[in-house]
């Protein structure tokens, strides 16, 4: 039949659609060298050398260095501050990004400049600004002391510093995710008869509980290793209000590099962690994931 | 179960865009309701409105003789088909279909079996048994399509709302949809509201079409009522083709230059007219007292008809002319045209 002899046409010349691809495979092997240079010598190897450098003086020294009192304080004040902070921040920044993404109001664009405001301010900045209104020379000192309560130097000021600093993370995340969802499943939900809450809790949170996820962990990565904001509030006093990142700078300054280097392993190691978690999940619920992205 | 549906007065303004203008409809119990309009004329709005998902600037929508701004959403019972479906993707179809169900208040809310009963039954009706533990995702467009419909139909609405049921869908998988809705609605009874902007699809379908144009109603009736009596230009040339001929209405008659085209003519006031003639409805004749005479320029094939293009004297643009089977003009042939029907319009 004709149709078959269609098939039958002889061979497809091919060399046209080879060179193209050998083309593309030299400048494939150009940009992965590329990026993979990079990422070694700026990346990987930073990071392998923390470890060396902490185990340099053997398990005994990075045992000590870590259990030792300061550093155990330190360990459970970062904790602290990030247990209060990536869950303020993920209430708020869910709220933010759902008024944004479901409503139309006045001032929307300018609530979206805010979010990223602690993006594009220095965390010194943003530090000294709590200083500046907590401080005792601050704006609102003299009423705190006579009252009795501490912000600045004490635990109240880390969380308000990190707060300020980690809260983009999580808004940023899902704003885009949910403006891309809009609204429909949540109407549908509305009209099939569930009260908001449950379309909240069953339809809204279900379908944004990745890019929920990433920026939870975004989140608290940056509230546990926050430097910049939080060393100007928090005075230094040192086993009080040094978390980790403060402490690994002020051993590092004492020239007790192998102290220096076993805490900044952990913050290290909990940076890999995250890390391994989030490929571990993108991994093995890839499919969930690209079903909820599937628009 | 089903209630009469009644808008009255309903107007709707978003930012400075007035989407409705003073729109009322009445839809009676059971009755399948095409809402048609190009896009932006205001149709989804309206079925929004009814919904409960928009609120009217002016105007009420009546649910029998409730006024629906005392009801919630949850107590207007309506089953809304999204566009998109606007499936849960997380959920797969049981767990949809159930949705309605299990969100009810747990003094209202059916046992475990009957709800496992109720989605079986919807399952049947929609044809998708097989598939509860699927997910949306991995379905096809039209599965989807009948998934959200039995979302809808779970919570037992009062009125059904299907916002471009088939705009999503393929042109064959419409067709078979298309039939396959109106059965279901033949036997499910639903006061059925349906949003498109596909004439075919609202004539085929409805046992009334609204037509709505720059928020306003523009004419409702039986798909034959505004098929073949449109009550404005706008309703004549948005159902299908149709050729514009200037004309003057003297007396019975309507003349094309200072030939008359048509007679019979009754309640006209005389003067300048727009006639419309749908292709179908302009014959070949060989004599006849009433007639235009015109060139035939083009043959095509448009579907199932051939089609003739005639040039005729005096007119712009060419008139598109239907052929019966029989008839075999032959490109450049000198030909007599005669109008069967047609609709008459005062020129603005």
């Amino acid at each position: 039949m004709s149709e078959t002899r269609l098939h039958e046409a002889g061979p497809i010349p091919v060399y046209r659609t080879d060179r193209a691809l050998r083309d593309s495979i030299w400048i494939k092997a150009l940009l992965l060298t590329l990026a993979l240079t990079f990422l070694a010598f700026f990346l990987f190897l930073p990071l392998v050398s923390v470890f060396v450098e902490a185990s340099r003086k053997g398990y005994e020294a990075f045992a000590e260095a870590v259990t030792e009192p300061d550093a155990l304080s330190a360990i459970r004040l970062t904790l602290l501050v990030a247990a209060i902070a990536v869950p303020f921040n993920v209430i708020v920044g869910i709220a933010a990004a759902w008024a944004i993404a479901k409503f139309n109001f006045r001032g929307k664009s300018l609530l979206i400049s805010f979010i990223d405001l602690p993006f594009s301010v220095s965390p010194v900045i943003s530090g000294l600004v709590y200083v500046l209104l907590f401080g005792a020379q601050g704006f609102l000192g003299p009423w705190l002391k006579a009252n009795g309560i501490e912000i600045i130097f004490a635990l109240p000021g880390l969380v308000l510093a990190t707060v300020f600093v980690t809260f983009p993370f999580v808004a940023r995340e899902l704003i885009p995710h949910m403006q891309a969802l809009g609204s429909s499943d949540e109407e549908a939900a509305l009209t099939l008869g569930a009260s908001p809450w449950r379309t909240f809790f069953t339809i809204t949170l279900p379908n944004v509980k990745w890019s929920l996820f990433y920026g939870v962990l975004l989140c608290n990565a940056r509230a546990m290793g926050e430097f910049g904001a939080v060393t100007v509030v928090s005075g230094r006093i040192r086993g009080v209000t040094t978390t980790m990142p403060l402490h690994v700078e002020i051993l590092y300054n004492e020239y007790n590099s192998v102290a220096a280097f076993a805490v900044a392993s952990l913050l290290a190691g909990l940076a890999l962690v995250t890390l391994t978690l989030k490929t571990y999940l993108e991994w093995h619920y890839a499919d969930a994931i690209a079903a909820t992205k599937r628009h | 179960m089903s209630v009469a549906v009644t808008v009255e007065s309903i107007q709707k303004t978003f930012a400075n865009f007035a989407a409705l203008r003073g729109v009322s409809l009445d839809v009676q119990p059971g009755e399948l309701v095409a809402l048609l309009g190009p896009s932006g004329s205001g149709k989804t709005t309206l079925l929004r409105l009814v919904a409960g998902l928009e609120q009217a600037d002016g105007g009420r929508v009546l649910f029998d003789e409730t006024d629906t701004r005392q009801l919630s959403l949850r107590d207007r019972r309506i089953g809304f088909v999204f566009q998109h479906y606007a499936l849960f993707k997380h959920m797969n179809v049981a767990s949809n279909i159930a949705f309605g169900l299990k969100a009810r208040p747990r003094a209202e809310r059916p046992s475990r079996s009957e709800i496992d009963q109720r989605v079986s039954d919807l399952m049947e009706l929609v044809q998708l048994k097989g598939l509860e533990r699927r997910f949306p995702v991995q379905l096809s467009g039209g599965q989807r399509q009948r998934v959200a419909l039995a979302r809808a139909l779970a919570i037992e609405p009062r009125v059904l709302l299907l916002d471009e049921p088939f705009g999503a869908l393929d042109a064959k998988v419409r067709k078979d949809l298309r039939s396959w809705l109106r059965d279901l609605h033949r036997r499910t009874g639903h006061t059925t509201l349906f949003v498109t902007h596909d004439q075919e699809e609202a004539l085929e379908l409805a046992d009334r079409v609204a037509i709505l144009n720059e928020g306003r109603l523009e004419q409702v009736g039986s798909p034959d009522d505004v098929y073949d009596h449109p009550a404005t230009p706008f309703v004549c040339e948005f159902l299908g083709e149709a050729n514009k001929l200037p004309v003057k209405v003297v007396g019975s008659q309507a003349f094309f230059g200072d030939r008359p085209v048509l007679g019979g003519l009754q309640q006209n006031q005389g003067g300048p007219a727009s006639l419309y003639v749908r292709p179908q409805h302009l014959r070949i004749v060989d004599e006849a007292p009433l007639s235009l005479p015109g060139v035939v320029e083009d043959l095509r094939r448009n579907g199932a008809v051939r089609r003739a293009e005639v040039a005729v004297q005096g007119l712009a643009k060419r008139l598109d002319v239907d052929l019966a089977s029989q008839v075999a003009p032959a490109r450049g042939e000198r030909i007599r045209l005669r109008i069967s029907h047609g609709s008459l319009f005062a020129a603005a």
